[in-house]
């Protein structure tokens, strides 16, 4: 089952897109919502979200912190730029590894499609070393459950 | 399979992933790889040593300088951090599935809610 697809864009762009047997309205609430947003934006298996804030209105904080059972932990913090709902999201978001990343613009699209919605997130990292920092960053959480994995690709 | 321990290790220390993103630009002298860190540059010779052990970066001899590229298996790597990254997201989106399932009934219900109150 291949629904999702990554890929870079030219230097400093990352898109991923994926389908839903949800309408629109349903993903921006998944996405905007506190309560719904902790249920799946964990990465591996062990990671919780024990703080979660988000003030979907333009300007509004996103603030996200993550912890395992043994007592790893990290923070991404943001802001709100655009909201259209239910189509569209656009937010910037930095992760605090402890020092903070530099700032990666997220533009977030719900289409229809079908009984459906197509989502298109287009990241824009400020230059090349930062986006390869941001997939490292990313290792860094996914790095345990990952190594399995990985013996196994190669 | 001791090389891909040996470069897992070698990729979980945020300077040398720092060193093998600015060599992903293009060649480097340690001097250069230096300058964006707070450490000193034996601290940054014993990071490529490392680097270079696990076989992610090579040095070549130019005069007095050793500028250090990134190969073939340090490439590898950066393609593996899109891998994992893939792998956290599609991991997330599974779940977004059953949260987005989980959702539906609420909908029906607040439907049907309206209904009765009409």
């Amino acid at each position: 089952m291949s629904k999702m697809t990554l890929k870079t864009e030219g230097d400093t762009h990352v898109v991923v897109t994926r389908r839903f047997a949800a309408p629109p309205e349903a993903l921006y609430r998944a996405h905007t919502e506190p309560e719904l947003i902790r249920k799946w934006l964990l990465g591996p298996e062990g990671w919780t979200m024990p703080v979660c804030i988000s003030d979907a209105r333009p300007g509004g904080k996103i603030r996200y912190e993550w912890t395992n059972s043994k007592g790893g932990g990290f923070h991404l913090t943001g802001e709100y730029r655009e909201l259209e709902p239910y189509g569209r999201i656009v937010h910037v978001e930095r992760m605090h590894l402890p020092n903070p990343t530099p700032d990666n613009h997220v533009e977030t699209r719900f289409d229809p499609d079908g009984g459906g919605t197509l989502m298109t997130m287009r990241m824009t990292l400020p230059d090349a070393q930062t986006r390869a920092g941001m997939l490292a960053s990313n290792m860094e959480h996914g790095m345990e459950a990952s190594y399995v994995r990985l013996e196994g690709m190669i | 399979m001791s090389n891909l321990d040996a470069a897992f290790s070698a990729l979980a220390d945020p300077t040398r992933r720092a060193i093998l993103a600015r060599l992903a630009k293009g060649e480097a002298t340690v001097t250069e790889l230096a300058a964006p860190f707070e450490v000193t540059q034996p601290a940054i010779s014993q990071h490529l040593r490392v680097l270079e052990e696990a076989g992610l970066i090579a040095r070549r001899v130019d005069g007095t300088k050793r500028p250090r590229r990134l190969v073939k298996a340090g490439i590898d790597a950066m393609d593996q951090w899109l891998a994992i990254f893939r792998k956290a997201l599609e991991r997330d989106y599974d779940r977004l599935d059953e949260v987005l399932a989980s959702m539906e009934p609420d909908k029906k219900e607040r439907k049907r809610d309206e209904q009765d109150d009409a």
